[in-house]
């Protein structure tokens, strides 16, 4: 089997996914174009060589629709042999589209094949694309579907997390963000979103509030728990934890990731891809893989996966230098490192989504870039990425410089 | 026609009155179906017609589907599935489609229809309206329309999901469908379920009118660009739907196949154009009727209730028309026992040791009636008449023209052997006495009457006006004119009466203490704690144990383990439940709900009563991921069922009708069973006896299997197989 090498990967900013938002004015495609159009550029990639692009993206509706990949590919000029396609595993389709383009390079079908991912929050808004999980009792009641920021509080009360424990997660987020723009440590990974004169629109991630501390997070009002109470949440959660008397709500909009706008790009290829576009390696896909998991907790599975990955690549969880977890919410991560026991200091030492935010299909391209690049700034080898998942699922990849 | 007569007026309106004879109430049976379809191609063929007032000849228009010939229905379903699953789902199908494609002629046609609604009309007789162009609808309080099919364990498969969900804004029709809520006229008008309430003598002339007005024959739906309310797709839609779906859950915990197909109905029927919806409709109105559930729930709590309400237990002896009632004690039993009966029209001479005691006891019906005059739920006159009929006294003497006596004085022998004897002495030898106490053997409290024949229990439950149950309890000696008295007046106050032979907590409080013993078994076992009341309601009942046991109270129970120990000794009780009970109320004063303290702690209002922490530390809790909850299910349904099975096997309990129904207005034992009976044939007995024995080596002695159960389970006989045919049907 051939190996899958990582030769660039680049990320916009990421904009308030409000009305208010910087990047509410760029179309989804235009933002998908750009980091093609950055990542083509700065590798100065003759676009022919390119077998496939995949993109993920969750709300793929209206403008995102069809299949915005492909959209993005031609509207970047790319080469039209260059075909795309648009995955979704909600959040962390952005990863699968890095692990399904290694998958075609591994299974040497391909030797070049970008993975990324886009989302728009601002203008599409989570959940427009539709979904019968939670609407169709059919299948909504067998598999106890509650919403994510119940899953979320359900993790903090069956894993014994208050609300000073998941402030005190969020608000070290909000530093190690602050620092890491300050030392400059996004600078490479950066592409900013430009106007159609070459203006700059955005150029830093703009969700961040580095000023948090513990009293100003003190004084939001949990966000789940009337959703609990009105819409038989709590009691569908109880249902299937039963040993649990409540569901303790801790999670609000400070502790929880950030609605964000934002796309990124990872270029991959094979030893022999890589020859043919004249780069150098710079790490590579050791090995990734999914699993699923209870649906109603939801947000456990970067253990199960996490777990699985370690089990197929025979590794143990002190051959990993660094971990990179997607902080949709502050509980899954304090979950993750009560399971392996990982040092805070070895867990998303660059601030994560809570701070910067999480454009949905994209994250899992971006913070596999931020780790890479993480370590090859403390010149360290091994980094493992995983995200919880929508509907209870888990994915992970484990990549390790060359 | 047998059921319908059609009369043509000088415009062409056809005036269709539904009135089947030999019935006080229509309802929808096959020849009705097979008559309604003959109309219904009556008026659309016959040129003469220019359109149809439907209504009907009795007090209300319809009662909804006869739900015996649904029985029947599923009944012949099993046969066929026997041989042929396939053939058998077609033919429910069949059945069920029928109906949904008739009333759609009527609505699909091109002559106008107007239902006039002159009494209440329910389930699918209120559906036969639904389909009509129009619905008018007497101004009488009385009248109620809505869908209670839900309530029984089946769903309105007549078009009622389809369009009172296009017609009425998405929470009431939700609540419409789900908790079979029916409303009065002026609501229904508000909530677009009827177009015109009008007063009763114009009902017929105004529907006529609107026809000739020129009323369109077409629904809203078969209207260009018509919008249901729900707009499922729109983030409110998403919002309503799955909070709509949680609820669901939440409140049914998976249990009832009917109504998660209701919201089946709603979901998939809203994106679809009106003529398949209707076949959604039915193919899921086709699925319940083929679940367990329907059977069990339209078997116990229709059929066999319906048949215990008309007095199904009553001996073959004269009709007892209940006047005047003595009611002894008037505490909080006495009380309220007086209000129920004075309710009805019946006299109740309320007595007490002094006067003042009396009063108190007619001052709770006052305050009952105020509170309800608040909430609009009755007037001062209603009020004035009810207290007309509670006289209150400390003189025996009053209840010399009283047709029955009941006792709710406090339990003790001595006490009410001293009320038994006061009574014999003021009444006539053709007086019946009934004692209301739920802890002592009627037999042993008849010695004290001058007549044990006319001595009988008539075992009330609190709150006595929201409990529908009432036990009455045969002594050895009780005779047959007690038997019929007591059923009288319990179906008097429009409760369902039970009749059950004199044992030791009777029958419901012994199925109840089976259920709170197996809880405090799994207390002292380590069960983590809130896995108890949330386990236990998983599996059905609508109150926890802990809970339960809280309302009833902790220091009650040490009362009964006392008396039973006294009377039966030592080895009668658990050990480990005396040493928990005493715990709790001796060494804690943790005595209940209403001392704010028992399993749970009870703070003031709003906060929500939270499970004592000290519990999960006085027994070393096991991890929840290694007890099983199937198995917590299973313990607090089989103690239920087996005790149940143990006063049939007694002879306790001598119509099982009467446990099943007995347990589900008793104590709510897991309505979609059926009840415990239902619930064990459902399982099958081989099955079930099976259970029992490995529930039995690993919980207790309590589980095994009796011989009666054994006996059933080798010859593969049912309850309902073995002993349904001799239930007798009431007159």
């Amino acid at each position: 089997m051939a190996d899958a090498y990582i030769y660039d990967h680049v990320r916009t900013p990421r904009g308030r996914g409000k009305k208010d938002g910087s990047l509410h004015e760029v179309t989804s495609n235009a933002l998908a174009t750009g980091v093609l159009e950055n990542i083509r550029d700065r590798n100065e990639l003759d676009t022919t060589l390119v077998d496939d692009v995949v993109f993920g993206c969750v709300d793929p509706v209206k403008e995102a629709g069809g299949d915005i990949t492909r959209t993005a590919v031609l509207q970047a000029g790319y080469d039209e042999s260059v075909p795309g396609v648009q995955l979704n595993r909600y959040c962390s389709s952005g990863l699968d589209s890095v692990n399904f383009a290694a998958a075609k390079i591994m299974a040497g079908v391909d030797d070049v094949a970008i993975g990324g991912g886009v989302e728009s929050m601002s203008r599409i808004g989570i959940g427009a694309a539709g979904n019968a999980w939670p609407m169709d009792p059919s299948a909504a009641l067998p598999s106890y579907f509650v919403p994510q920021g119940i899953s979320a509080d359900l993790i903090a009360t069956q894993y014994g997390f208050s609300r000073d424990d998941v402030d005190a997660y969020a608000v070290e987020s909000q530093k190690r963000a602050a620092k890491s723009w300050e030392e400059g440590r996004f600078k490479n990974a950066i592409a900013p979103v430009k106007d159609v004169n070459g203006l700059t629109i955005l150029d830093h991630d703009e969700h961040m509030r580095p000023s948090t501390d513990m009293q100003s997070l003190a004084s939001l009002n949990a966000s789940f728990a009337m959703m609990g109470e009105m819409g038989g949440f709590d009691g569908v959660s109880l249902q299937r934890y039963p040993q649990l008397e409540e569901v303790n709500h801790v999670h609000h909009a400070g502790n929880s990731s950030g609605i964000v706008d934002g796309s990124g790009a990872v270029l991959l290829g094979s030893e022999k891809g890589g020859k043919s576009m004249g780069l150098k390696p710079r790490a590579r896909i050791k090995a990734f893989t999914n699993i699923g998991s209870e649906p109603n907790i939801m947000l456990t599975g970067p253990v199960s996966v996490t777990e699985k990955l370690l089990k197929q690549a025979d590794m143990k969880v002190e051959d990993i230098d660094l971990f990179e977890l997607n902080e949709a919410f502050a509980s899954v991560v304090l979950r993750f490192m009560q399971a392996f026991e990982i040092p805070h200091d070895k867990i998303n030492v660059c601030g994560g989504a809570i701070a910067m935010g999480h454009p949905l299909g994209a994250t899992g391209a971006m913070i596999l870039g931020t780790v890479l690049d993480e370590l090859e700034r403390r010149d360290q080898n091994t980094a493992l990425i995983t995200l919880c998942v929508g509907a209870g699922m888990g994915t992970a990849t484990i990549i390790e410089r060359v | 026609m047998k059921n319908f007569t059609l009369d043509i007026d000088a415009d062409g309106i056809a005036l269709i009155n539904w009135d089947m004879p030999g019935k006080s109430m229509n309802v929808i049976d096959e020849v009705v179906l097979e008559e309604m379809d003959d109309l219904i191609k009556k008026v659309a063929c016959d040129e003469a017609i220019k359109g149809a007032v439907i209504t009907s000849g009795k007090k209300a228009f319809g009662a909804g589907a006869d739900l015996t010939f649904l029985q029947k229905m599923m009944g012949e379903y099993e046969t066929v599935k026997a041989k042929d699953e396939q053939k058998a789902a077609q033919m429910l199908f069949d059945g069920a489609y029928r109906l949904n494609q008739s009333l759609r002629t009527i609505e699909a046609g091109d002559k106008p229809w107007v239902a006039a609604i002159n009494g209440t009309a329910l389930g699918g007789c209120f559906e036969i309206t639904l389909a009509c162009h129009a619905r008018v609808m007497t101004d009488a309080e009385s009248a109620t329309v809505g869908l209670p099919e839900a309530k029984v364990g089946l769903l309105p498969g007549g078009g009622g999901t389809q369009r009172v969900s296009r017609l009425v804004n998405p929470q009431d029709a939700m609540q419409m469908l789900l908790q079979g809520k029916a409303h009065r006229p002026t609501k229904a008008k508000q909530l677009n379920l009827i177009h015109e309430v009008v007063p009763a003598a114009d009902l017929i002339e105004r529907s006529k009118q609107l026809i000739r007005d020129g009323l369109k024959a077409k629904a809203p739906w078969d209207e260009k660009g018509f919008k249901a309310p729900l707009n499922l797709w729109s983030p409110a839609g998403v919002q309503m739907m799955s909070a709509g779906n949680g609820l669901l859950r939440k409140e049914t915990y998976g249990n009832y196949p009917n109504a998660i197909n209701i919201m089946k109905c709603v979901y998939e029927g809203l994106q679809l154009p009106f003529d398949t919806a209707l076949k959604v409709e039915s193919r899921y109105f086709a699925h319940t009727l083929s679940t367990p559930e329907a059977k069990a729930m339209v078997r116990t709590l229709f059929v066999n209730m319906q048949e215990l309400n008309k007095g199904a237990r009553r001996p073959d002896v004269g009709a007892n028309k209940v006047k005047k009632i003595g009611v002894i004690g008037a505490g909080f039993m006495g009380a309220s026992i007086a209000y129920v009966s004075a309710k009805v029209g019946i006299d109740v001479v309320l007595i007490d040791r002094d006067q003042d005691a009396a009063d108190k006891g007619k001052a709770w019906s006052e305050d009952t009636l105020d509170k309800a005059i608040k909430r609009k739920r009755s007037t001062e006159e209603k009020k004035a008449a009810l207290l007309d009929h509670i006289t209150t006294t400390t003189d025996y003497a009053s209840l010399s023209d009283c047709d029955l006596i009941i006792e709710a004085v406090f339990e003790d022998k001595g006490i009410k052997k001293t009320v038994t004897e006061q009574t014999d002495a003021a009444t006539s030898d053709n007086c019946i006495f009934a004692s209301n106490t739920s802890t002592i053997p009627i037999s042993e409290l008849a010695k004290a009457s001058k007549n044990a024949e006319k001595f009988i229990g008539i075992h009330f439950f609190s709150p006595v006006d929201k409990m529908m149950l009432v036990e009455i309890i045969m002594g050895d000696q009780t005779g047959d004119e007690a038997l019929a008295m007591a059923i009288d007046y319990v179906l008097a106050i429009k409760k369902t009466p039970i009749v059950v032979n004199d044992t030791r907590g009777f029958y419901v409080n012994r199925c109840v203490m089976r259920y709170l013993n197996e809880s405090w078994n799994m207390l002292v076992e380590g069960i983590p704690v809130p896995m108890i009341d949330n386990v236990a309601k998983a599996a059905g009942m609508p109150v926890g144990p802990l809970t339960l046991n809280d309302a009833v109270a902790i220091d009650l129970s040490q009362k009964v383990i006392k008396q039973t120990i006294a009377d039966l000794g030592e080895d009668a009780i658990d050990p480990r439940h005396v040493k928990l009970v005493n715990m709790m109320v001796d060494d804690h004063g943790r005595i209940g709900k209403k001392a704010g303290k028992g399993f749970y702690d009870y703070p003031p209002k709003p906060a929500k009563a939270k499970l004592w922490p000290e519990l999960k530390e006085m027994f070393p809790q096991q991890d929840a991921e290694d007890v099983s909850v199937q198995d917590i299910k299973d313990r607090f349904l089989y103690t239920i069922a087996m005790e149940a099975a143990r006063t049939v096997e007694e002879g306790v309990v001598s119509d099982i009708r009467e446990a099943d129904v007995g347990a589900i207005l008793g104590f709510g034992f897991a309505p979609y069973t059926g009840g415990p009976l239902s619930f064990i044939d459902k399982v099958g007995l081989a099955a079930f006896e099976k259970r029992a024995k490995e529930l039995a080596k690993q919980y207790g002695d309590h589980f095994k299997p009796t011989k009666l159960i054994s006996e059933m389970a080798k010859k593969g006989e049912t309850f309902y197989g073995r002993f349904g045919e001799q239930l007798k049907s009431a007159a």
